[in-house]
């Protein structure tokens, strides 16, 4: 097929950036997004002009480097996946798509589409761990039991992948989903319990200085999530929170 | 220079016990005065840079990506081993050791595989500790499947997400240091080059991904665990950007890379379905529980799949070859990884293939899904359940196993797994070889760590599945922060290491002068295009049947892509900003020549074990020929300015606890 990208290029953090139009032939239903966007780039280092800078590395769902607004949404339009696992089978012959960076105070743009997401960095740092050295002088595995169902429900938490759709998608610019999966799967567990309290007033107090917004409960965040986390973590760590402020 | 493994004396059960107990330490006070580079931040560098943090050692830890949490470990879908023996199935560290060894044919030193078992057990205990949360069963105990190569379920696993969350696990330990300043990490930082001061590695020269600009760093030991060199095939299951550049760059400043030819195909990945084609999915080996391996058994139908005439579904079951099922009967579908391959393409070849490419075959769910739902049913009391009962119910056991790994086959193929076979094919996916290290993961540089897949170590000739993870974590919780002390102990009095030094002018000038090159070399054609010549060579002449003709060959072809490399490569942009061309242009030129290297291993080595199997070394019944009298020994290979001349060293292997036998899964 045939298609009309309008990509965003941004020089660098302080050059204005822009909407820039492009043309791509030939491009396979069975070509990943990012695929295509290398036929492009492939294009333009032939034609001795600049490819367009965007993040990637596993390219199999996983490691939460790729981002990318497609069409205006996170992730493009297909449900729970990342940018690189949408295929171009979503889009038809003479489509226009647009494609920008993830947007958020919190995401500066470095190149073209790529974003400096470190403040998700800062937030685990100040508390996204459980306190316990990796000497391996720990008791047991199987001395800890801990219910399927616990497991189960701390495993889909754990299971976000850092990409930041949510803050993304979010009309606030909130990090709540992100920071509620970490906190979530921890307040599941046995073992982080014990610093349920610190942690979940240091995650916030950072999420609030890193810049990012407040949670109104609007969901959208959860519809774009490509791991599926659901709100119910939100209303977990506004549990949480609660507890650790009132004692 | 003669090698010496180091491995310390009396019975393999004790070696790591009583040599621990000897090891030099240093005390808390000198260790603040202490700095490490680590290379990597998967889960051989994110383990390591915390533990040795923990221990009071600075560490500034470096990663191309922009999180450490992004290393490609956080793809590994199916599971860690570990000798638990939880199921009380037989398991024990001294089986688990024999497996481990048996499986790799033979080319693995048995006291650092006999530790990993040892240390095995406490990996998961850890893990649980720092709240990885593993699968469970109804009782709340830790539950565990099997994988290839083993008659034990020893593979503790988190859904299909294991490496994912095993990665969080050491990155949460790592957040913790970096919250306590004693970790500083670099994200978004190639490292270039190593930095020697009086034949000692003391620091490295790297690359600010977004400024571009060239830093020094200094410390008292480089660790590298920078993952392994699959991407040296152009296409294989590694990320995108997963190189051998650290590797490869301390290579040539004097560490021996062993074992090159010694690379994993993996049986089950989805096959490729283009020239555009970027990278290829895993679909991990933990479906080989449940899911049959088959091609049809007449070519008619064969033929009449590939054309589109024929439906998978359609074909009944007498006129389906379970191959594996056939000529493996004790291991079936889950006889080891290379076994596996060799015999997908053995069909494949024979003209069985599906896919319209003939490079396919299928991985089938539908036996499971009855016998899931029949047992479901008896479970929940349904009395003569239905055909659709039946399936609905078995469909959700699969669901639960696999849902990821079968949303993720959908989302490529487009097809629907629980409905229809999928089809996969043989993919690179894992390297053997690696940086030669001694017995304290030490390389010949003195002061120089290899780690995790970016070592040769412990996996010989193939690797069993779900044990890279355990082998990556036992380096870095467990073995390297001991041995790196015993090094260390003797840098308490160097104090810290200035960069303002002739080494470290030299070695960034070189840098810089390679950079400029490529930019201002204005040639004709894309880094992509050398890199898919070089994996197109690399996957024909030396993949997973290799010929003397065919290795000598490919060794012309790389030397010849690297010409035209060097002469035609266009590199967009400029040096001094984010510059992701830049980067692979980098990458790729290490991997024209690691290629080379590899080619001259295989050529080398004329004998089929594991991994690496030479057509002209097989029995009548295709299975592979060792040569144990002539080649049980890890070739290390010194580089002396050209790879075509590397210099051979042998590490002769002695099997002392386990009788060199033929490998037999039938
Ligand atoms: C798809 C897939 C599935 C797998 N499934 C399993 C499984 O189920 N069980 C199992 O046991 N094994 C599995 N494996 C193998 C296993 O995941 C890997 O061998 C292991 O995770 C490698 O870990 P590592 O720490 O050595 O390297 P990696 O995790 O690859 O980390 C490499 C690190 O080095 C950094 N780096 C690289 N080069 C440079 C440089 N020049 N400068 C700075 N930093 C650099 C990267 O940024 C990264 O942080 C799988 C592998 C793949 C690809
Ligand atoms: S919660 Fe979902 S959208 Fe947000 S960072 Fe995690 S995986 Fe991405
Ligand atoms: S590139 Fe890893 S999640 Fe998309």
């Amino acid at each position: 097929m045939n298609l009309t990208l309008l990509i965003w290029r941004q020089k660098d953090a302080r050059d204005k950036g822009k909407m820039v139009k492009y043309q791509v032939s030939g491009i396979s239903e069975h070509m990943s997004f990012l695929e295509m966007l290398d036929v492009l780039n492939e294009d333009l280092v032939n034609k001795n002009e600049e490819p367009v800078a965007f993040d990637h590395d596993c390219r199999e769902g996983i490691c939460g480097m790729c981002s990318l607004q497609i069409n205006g949404e996170a992730h493009g339009p297909d449900r729970r996946i990342t940018t690189c696992q949408l295929h171009m089978r979503t889009f038809k012959d003479g489509d226009t798509i647009y494609i920008e960076p993830f947007r958020s105070k919190a995401f500066p743009v470095i190149k073209d589409l790529i974003v400096d997401r470190t403040s998700f960095e800062r937030i685990q740092q100040a508390g996204g761990f459980i306190s316990v050295n990796t000497s391996g002088n720990t008791q047991d595995a199987n001395g800890i039991l801990i219910g399927k169902e616990e497991a189960d429900m701390a495993m889909d938490s754990a299971t976000c992948i850092g990409c930041g759709a949510c803050v993304a998608t979010c009309k606030n610019s909130s990090a709540m989903l992100f920071v509620s999966a970490k906190v979530s799967q921890y307040a599941l567990l046995p073992q982080g319990r014990i610093e349920a309290k610190d942690r979940v007033k240091n995650m916030i107090h950072q999420m609030d200085l890193e810049g990012f917004g407040n949670c109104t409960n609007t969901g959208a965040c959860e519809v774009e999530c490509p791991k599926g986390i659901s709100l119910e973590n939100i209303a977990r760590l506004n549990r949480e929170f609660l507890k650790a402020s009132v004692k | 220079m003669t090698l010496n493994s180091k491995v310390p004396e009396g019975p393999i059960k004790d070696k790591w016990i009583s040599y621990k107990d000897k090891i030099n330490l240093v005390n808390p006070a000198n260790k603040r005065n202490i700095d490490i580079i680590v290379i990597g931040t998967g889960l051989a560098g994110g383990s390591a840079a915390a533990t040795l943090a923990e221990l009071g050692y600075n560490v500034k830890a470096f990663a191309y990506q922009d999180s450490p949490r992004r290393a490609h470990s956080i793809a590994a879908q199916g599971g860690i081993n570990a000798a638990k023996n939880y199921m009380g199935d037989g398991d024990s560290v001294y089986r688990l050791f024999y497996d481990t060894v048996k499986g790799g044919d033979y080319r693995s030193r048995e006291a650092n595989v006999y530790r990993l078992a040892e240390v095995s057990g406490n990996i998961i205990d850890q893990c649980v500790a720092q709240g990885v949360p593993f699968a469970r069963d109804y009782g709340g105990l830790l539950d565990n499947r099997s994988f290839g190569g083993v008659l034990v379920s020893r593979t503790f696993y988190a859904k299909g997400q294991t490496g994912q969350q095993l990665l969080l696990g050491a990155y949460s330990a790592m957040n913790r240091q970096i919250g306590r300043g004693k970790i500083t990490m670099y994200n978004r930082h190639e490292m270039l080059d190593l930095v020697k001061v009086d034949g000692k590695a003391r620091g490295i020269i790297a690359r600010n991904l977004i400024t571009g600009e060239i830093e020094r760093h200094s410390a008292h030991a480089v660790v590298i665990a920078s993952g392994g060199y699959g991407n040296v095939y152009y296409l294989s299951t590694n990320a995108m950007g997963s190189n051998a550049t650290a590797a490869w760059k301390v290579h040539k400043k004097g560490a021996y890379f062993a074992n090159p030819c010694f690379t994993q195909i993996h049986p089950t990945c989805i096959p490729r379905s283009g020239d555009y084609q970027s990278k290829l999915t895993l679909m991990s080996e933990s479906l080989r529980n449940d899911g049959r391996i088959w091609v049809p058994k007449n070519m008619e139908d064969a033929v009449a799949i590939r054309e589109g005439r024929l439906k998978p579904t359609e074909i009944s079951e007498e006129n389906r070859d379970y191959y594996l099922e056939r000529r493996y009967p004790a291991f079936g579908n889950l006889v080891p990884r290379d076994v596996a391959s060799r015999a997908a393409k053995e069909r494949c070849d024979a003209g069985h293939g599906v896919n319209k490419t003939g490079e396919a075959v299928y991985l089938d769910f539908s036996s499971a899904i009855e016998r899931y739902g029949k047992e479901q049913a008896k479970i929940h009391g349904i009395k003569n359940p239905s055909k659709e009962k039946i399936t609905e119910l078995g469909e959700a056991i699969i669901e639960e196993k696999y849902g990821n790994l079968f949303q993720m086959y959908e989302k490529i193929v487009a097809e629907d797994p629980y409905k229809t076979p999928m089809m996969i094919y043989p993919a690179t996916h894992y390297t053997m070889g690696g940086i030669w290290v001694d017995y304290n993961l030490m390389t010949t540089v003195d002061g120089l760590y290899a780690i995790g897949e970016a070592n040769f170590s412990d996996h010989g000739a193939n690797r069993l599945g779900a044990s890279a993870l355990m082998q990556g974590l036992a380096d870095g919780y467990f073995v390297l922060p001991y041995t790196i002390g015993d090094y260390l102990s003797n840098e308490i009095r160097t104090g810290e290491i200035p960069t303002d030094t002739p080494e470290f002018d030299a070695v960034e000038k070189e840098v810089k002068e390679r950079l400029e090159f490529f930019i201002n070399n204005k040639g004709t054609h894309s880094v992509d295009h050398f890199h898919k010549k070089l994996g197109k060579v690399m996957w024909e002449k030396v993949g997973m049947a290799r010929n003397a003709k065919h290795l000598k060959e490919a060794i012309e072809e790389i030397k010849e892509i690297r010409e035209d490399f060097w002469k035609n490569v266009k590199v967009p942009g400029k040096v001094n900003e984010l510059n992701p061309e830049l980067e692979k242009a980098g990458r790729v030129a290490d991997f024209l020549e690691l290629g080379e290297l590899f080619a001259k291993d295989a050529l080398e080595r004329n004998e089929s074990c594991g991994g690496h199997f030479r057509e002209e070394y097989q029995t009548p019944e295709g299975e592979a020929l060792r040569d144990d009298k002539n080649y049980a020994y890890v070739a290390a290979w010194e580089y002396t300015g050209k790879p075509s001349e590397a210099k051979l060293h042998k590490e002769e292997l002695k099997f002392k606890d386990i009788e060199l036998k033929t490998r037999s899964y039938k």
